[in-house]
């Protein structure tokens, strides 16, 4: 029990150093600044290499929920309305929790591996034996470029998955893609990407973050390395989960 | 000569396992300390306590006179960076080649142009004899080239004190007696005041200007290389010679090895 508590502490230490170490890494001069090249590093390990999967995944996405959908809405003989509930689901629920799951595994598991093998490494000794801070030199970018990559992800996924429904209602439903594009287009509300995109930016903190904790708690060698490697990815699913379903009953009491 | 650090009776703890009781010492400027002592018996923590990443249970260390412990983030920090540091393993980023190892603090912490950066590196490279491998990765290093690649970063920030944590441990004997060599050099060009951890005895004859020897808690013996080569007081001429009997040898072992023997087999 105590060790859970000093557990949940020093997670809450990282996050709010990390997340103060932010504004000045991005602004400061040498030695406290944030490495551009770093950051760029970062944004490609992590976001760009995800690109593909998250693209396919959410197509299909879009394809199963239109093929799920239409058969109950043409019984009533709204199969167009079809293109609002994909629409719907995805800018708000669906594009950025499964971008997310898939950054979960993809990055997430990556940083947490990576730092926690430069622990075992005394890595993280010796940044700080050059008065390195390692939570500006590696959390801050880890963190940056996952909350930026996930915004991004969750646009690319979004548009995916309309894709994907949009290809199902040519050829399934008898829906051409103009006549789609304007029922997805006519009910959505620039509300409805907006919560989809402040979702997706708290999931990138929340990804990058659980991730570099669990990697600088790593302790007794490669085992330590997976098991911290592995519990990043169940750790960040349930707090993904829960994160979701505290913005949706905001965003429900709110009327967003 | 005022020390540069002051160690006054030093009490660090892990749980129920006491490591030090009572240790006392002092490093003088230009001086060459070596630290010898068993496995376990805490070389390495000490070195972890002066950079300031563990903190200590009681006693006093003086870092030019201010307490370590009561340093600030940036007295921290200004006090790392006066230090080298050669850590057992190198530790150099695997993830970065050399070049870029030892590029990492000056660039972290100066406005130099690149170009000037690339020839520090490679002075301190062709010192410790890796400018050919400059652009070769952590991974593609041994052991003995990893060590002197993490003393070269150490050196980048030219620091006047240098920490070096079992710098010959898993050498061999050529290679141990160039990490000694280095660590001769350096001293005389650079007039470092060096602390090195080891148990490596013909190592620390050949780099120390004083010996301290870690045993039983406390530094049981502090004295020039001569002194160490003549006392007969057993327990440093057990650890000096290597003997297999004599005061370091747990006497308790039997007893602890048969006690844990009748309880597995009452089990």
């Amino acid at each position: 029990m105590r060790q859970t508590i000093e557990m949940i502490g020093d997670f809450g230490i990282l996050l709010k150093d990390s997340v103060a170490a932010v504004g000045p890494a991005l602004f400061s001069g040498r030695g406290r600044r944030l490495s551009w090249r770093n950051l760029w590093l970062q944004m490609n390990r992590i976001g760009v290499d995800s690109l593909p999967i998250v693209t396919l995944v959410m197509a299909c996405i879009g394809a199963i929920l239109a093929m799920q959908m239409a058969p109950e809405l043409a019984r009533f003989g709204l199969v167009p309305v079809t293109a609002d509930i994909v629409a719907l689901a995805t800018f708000r629920e669906m594009g950025p929790l499964v971008s997310a799951v898939v950054l979960t595994g993809f990055g997430g598991s990556a940083i947490a591996a990576e730092i926690g093998t430069m622990v075992v490494g005394e890595e993280i000794e010796a940044l700080e034996a050059h008065a390195i801070d390692p939570i500006r030199f590696l959390v801050v970018p880890r963190l940056v470029a996952s909350v930026i990559m996930m915004v991004c992800l969750t646009v690319v996924g979004d548009l995916a998955a309309i894709v994907g429904a949009m290809v199902v209602g040519a050829l399934f439903l008898h829906l051409n893609p103009v006549q789609f594009y304007e029922h997805a287009v006519q009910l959505l509300t620039v509300g409805d990407f907006v919560t989809g995109l402040i979702k997706a930016a708290v999931f990138g903190l929340e990804i990058s973050i659980i991730a570099c904790f669990l990697g600088l708690q790593v302790r007794g060698g490669a085992m330590g390395v997976g098991i911290n490697t592995s519990r990043t990815v169940v750790m960040t699913i349930v707090a993904l989960i829960l994160t979701d379903l505290f913005f949706t009953t905001v965003f429900f009491y709110l009327g967003f | 000569m005022a020390p540069i650090i002051q160690i006054k009776n030093l009490r660090k703890s892990f749980g129920d396992r006491v490591l030090y009781e009572d240790l006392t010492i002092d490093l003088v400027p230009g001086e060459t300390l070596v630290v010898m002592g068993g496995s376990g018996s805490g070389k390495s923590t000490l070195l972890r306590i002066l950079m300031g990443h563990l903190t200590y249970d009681g006693g006093n260390v003086l870092v030019h006179t201010h307490e370590l412990s009561q340093f600030s983030r940036r007295e921290l920090n200004a006090w790392r960076l006066s230090v080298g540091v050669l850590f057992q393993t190198g530790a150099l980023f695997n993830s970065m080649t050399l070049r870029e190892n030892l590029a990492l603090p000056v660039r972290e912490h100066t406005d130099l142009p690149e170009e000037l950066i690339d020839i520090m590196i490679k002075i301190y490279l062709q010192l410790v004899g890796l400018r050919d491998s400059i652009d070769r990765m952590p991974s593609e290093l041994s052991g003995g080239m990893k060590k002197r690649g993490g003393l070269a970063r150490a050196l980048m920030m030219q620091p006047r004190i240098l920490f070096y944590d079992e710098p010959t441990a898993g050498l061999d004997p050529v290679s141990s007696a160039q990490v000694a060599q280095l660590i001769l050099d350096l001293k005389e060009k650079m007039n470092v005041t060096s602390v090195v951890i080891t148990h490596d005895m013909k190592a620390a004859f050949a780099v120390a200007d004083r010996l301290a020897l870690l045993a039983e808690r406390r530094f049981h013996m502090v004295g020039r290389p001569e002194e160490f080569r003549t006392t007969t007081d057993p327990l440093v001429r057990q650890f000096v010679d290597g003997l297999l009997d004599g005061p370091l040898s747990a006497k308790a072992d039997q007893k602890a090895y048969e006690a844990d023997l009748l309880k597995r087999e009452t089990l």
